[in-house]
């Protein structure tokens, strides 16, 4: 199964976002690498490299992240990481999150569950 | 500009943003999320206690773990921006214990391109590149023209100074004050700001005898 990690300034929104995906995907891997070593605010290049590690496998890992330094210094753990297969996605967090875990649970690939996590970007609520 | 003026420069950069730390926070609280000054303050208290480490390095190597020191402790959008800025600019540094003012020039210009990279960001956005942009071409052209680096670091530091005041004047277009659109006005940036004490100190550093 295809990893995903959750990255967020804020390590209850991001425990959250995995807490939401596995309610229909109880048995994805998932991790979450929210706020800082101490708990607060901010993004911890660290707890991304941790994450990443948690959740790795030969069927690769899928990053989504809010904004700002969650997307910069994720870009530079993948910059650092010698690992294939390890991909950012830029989509609704929450959206996105539960599309990957549901699609990883079933067993699709790093590039079908991209794609699908793609086009959550132009799916409306309403 | 030799290891100890680079070790000097880090230093007074930490005490800088220190002393700053309550300030760039109350401009950060202005049009952002508030944490520019506890951030920096953070990663460069753990740059400082790193320093000693650094000792005997070069400039290259000296730069390169301030860079990575940032990226893994300031936790804001400016441990990355900074952290690759440091980075890249110790790459050009490799091996070098002394820097000629040619030299300090390709350092300033690969940091900005590595912000521009990073950041995905240009002049004009309300960014620390509205202090570094300019301040690095004043700085070129004046080395260019013949220049010593502290007259021309001199004049990049007038540069970035004018940077700071013209982020007053637009509206930001990056980063989290781009969220406020044109409630972002009259506001200086905090990243300029913070760009701007980092080239203070590498003059005032040359300026010590």
């Amino acid at each position: 199964m295809v990893g995903i990690v959750i990255v967020s300034h804020s390590q209850k929104l991001a425990e959250g976002v995995v807490e939401i995906s596995k309610m229909m995907a109880a048995q994805a891997p998932i991790a979450a690498a929210g706020g800082l070593e101490d708990g607060s605010l901010g993004t911890s290049y660290e707890k991304i490299c941790a994450a990443v590690e948690e959740v790795y496998s030969a069927d690769g890992v899928i990053i989504l992240m809010d904004m700002g330094s969650a997307v910069m210094t994720t870009e530079m753990v993948l910059e650092d990481l010698d690992k294939p297969l390890v991909k950012m996605i830029d989509c609704p967090l929450v959206e996105g999150a539960v599309l990957a875990a549901v699609e990883s649970a079933g067993g699709q690939t790093l590039q079908e569950i991209s794609e699908r996590m793609e086009e959550s970007r132009t799916t409306r609520k309403f | 500009m030799d290891t100890k003026k680079i070790l000097a420069r880090i230093a007074a950069i930490a005490k800088k943003i220190e002393a700053e730390k309550d300030f760039l926070t109350q401009l950060d609280n202005e049009i952002g999320d508030g944490d520019h000054g506890i951030n920096l303050s953070r990663g460069f208290k753990s740059v400082e206690e790193k320093l000693p480490t650094f000792a005997d390095k070069d400039i290259g190597a000296i730069l390169k773990g301030v860079g990575t020191q940032l990226v893994s402790t300031v936790g804001g959008a400016s441990g990355p921006l900074y952290g690759t800025a440091f980075m890249k600019a110790g790459n050009v540094c490799k091996g070098k214990f002394e820097l000629t003012a040619e030299d300090f020039a390709a350092a300033l210009e690969a940091a900005v391109n590595g912000i521009k990279m990073r950041g995905k960001a240009v002049e004009g956005e309300k960014t620390m590149l509205d202090a570094l942009c300019p301040a690095y071409k004043a700085l070129k052209d004046g080395i260019d023209g013949g220049k010593n680096l502290i007259d021309a670091l001199a004049d990049g530091v007038d540069a970035a100074a004018k940077g700071v005041e013209y982020t007053k004047t637009i509206i930001a277009t990056k980063g989290r004050a781009s969220y406020l659109k044109e409630r972002s006005l009259g506001h200086q940036d905090p990243g300029a700001t913070s760009s701007l004490y980092m080239l203070q100190t590498a003059l005032e550093v040359l300026r010590e005898a």
